[in-house]
């Protein structure tokens, strides 16, 4: 036990960290492309469409991330599609993501005081065009601060993909703490090192609010 | 090819799950009760309490919200016996729910406490209440009241996450589906089957809270 020492113990975690960032950013952008369709859906006149994205975000926000992990792993193998732990993470998390961040930026989108809706219509915008020119570049800015406090919940949520097999930091550190019975020390090391990836984005969440709050 | 999904299989664990059900129903409950409590003092160290409290409190806070529920359990369970703490499998899940939403709802209730008037608590210092009187008797309703939405979603929020104690062998509704899954090899019915009843849970939850709230702020 002794040949592992802390330097290869900190090595091979700082090694399996570049999974968890890589995860965290392909789940957050894809999270977001497919977050900005179910808003769309979501704030529209289409009574269908709002109905249905309603019906999305509540079942995404509310099963537990692990139970969207294990149906992607387990259920897509049904279509008889092997499924890598990768593309599983990457898919569960994506459309967890994407229910968050559409209710998120629904309600930026609906703090856009109704005036802007009236005015923009009296100069005969068409939908697509009040949104698209008034609505979401107003929003856009009251949307940063949230959602950035939101990339850390994914940053959190990929340590879940550790359960399904896929090695990323979790699961480096449960794997080096079987060889090297050292759990104070390496899930010491584990924590620190999501702290350091998470909280210099808690932080600048909070100065971006901040920041805001002194705007208006 | 899709295979054809076959419910019927789970039927003779129906009580498996029910099991399961319970001890989420119950780890949740009496983890809230403990949490908020643990919120609350939290958040008068961080406005009422002596300085080093705050300092301390605030670190704690840091640490959890910025650290993944299931490297705190792993810690708590596997990383704690090392100094001598040894837990079993329930109470780690519990501890680790705990200190979760203690920091959770310590931010939470602090915002709620900042945000009430200052005005009140110089009312209550004007009829000569101490600094403790005033938390209790003057800010803590209102405060608590100010935040009740963001604290119910954050219970929701930790309810759903309390499926990850199923990695360290606690009996919850998540460990029943594994252990079905194994028995019968029906993942995917299996983890619907226990994600709806997690969403069923989560409405439950979010009513009772509703419930409970217009019991206590009548008006709010």
């Amino acid at each position: 036990m002794s040949d592992f020492s802390f330097w290869i113990i900190l090595q091979n975690l700082l090694l399996a960290t570049r999974w968890t960032i890589l995860l965290s950013l392909i789940a957050f952008v894809s999270g977001g492309i497919v977050g900005l369709l179910v808003l769309l859906a979501r704030v529209s006149h289409g009574r269908v469409l709002r109905i249905l994205s309603l019906g999305y975000i509540e079942v995404f926000q509310g099963t537990p991330l692990l139970m969207q992990l294990f149906l992607f792993f387990f259920g897509v193998a049904l279509f008889g599609i092997e499924v890598s732990p990768w593309v599983a993470a990457w898919l569960a998390l994506t459309l967890w993501t994407s229910a968050f961040l559409a209710e998120i930026w629904r309600g930026c989108v609906e703090s856009i005081p109704k005036g802007q809706w009236e005015a923009s219509e009296s100069l005969a915008l068409s939908y697509g065009e009040q949104m698209r020119h008034v609505i979401l570049p107003q929003a856009l800015r009251i949307a940063v601060a949230p959602t950035v406090g939101f990339s850390v919940q994914v940053v959190k949520g990929t340590a879940l993909a550790s359960i399904i097999g896929f090695v990323e930091l979790t699961k480096a550190g449960t794997m080096l703490n079987n060889v090297t019975f050292r759990p104070f020390l390496v899930y010491t090391l584990v924590a620190l090192i999501y702290f350091a990836l998470c909280f210099p984005l808690s932080w600048y969440s909070k100065r971006l609010e901040g920041r805001l709050n002194v705007a208006r | 090819m899709i295979q054809h999904l076959n419910f019927g299989d789970l039927l003779p664990y129906w009580d498996v799950f029910a099991r399961g059900l319970l001890f989420t129903i119950v780890l949740t409950l009496t983890s809230t009760v403990a949490g908020l409590t643990l919120g609350t003092a939290g958040a008068w160290a961080r406005t009422f309490g002596p300085r080093w409290a705050g300092a301390l409190t605030r670190a704690y806070v840091e640490i959890i919200r910025n650290t993944p529920f299931i490297v705190q359990l792993f810690f708590i369970f596997f990383g704690l016996p090392a100094l001598g703490v040894k837990l079993s499998e329930n109470t780690a899940a519990f501890i680790a729910m705990v200190v979760n939403l203690g920091a959770y709802s310590t931010e939470i209730i602090r915002a709620g406490i900042e945000a009430v008037p200052k005005g009140h608590l110089e009312a209550g210092a004007s009829l000569a209440m101490s600094r403790w009187e005033i938390f209790r008797h003057i800010v803590l309703k209102p405060a608590i009241m100010n935040v009740y939405p963001a604290l119910s979603s954050q219970i929701i929020i930790v309810m759903l996450g309390s499926a990850v104690v199923s990695q360290i062998s606690a009996e919850d509704l998540t460990y029943a589906a594994n252990y079905i899954q194994s028995r019968n090899f029906r993942a995917f019915e299996v983890y619907i089957v226990a994600a709806l009843l997690y969403l069923l849970l989560a409405i439950g939850l979010r009513a009772l809270l509703r419930g409970i709230g217009r019991a206590i702020f009548p008006k709010g």
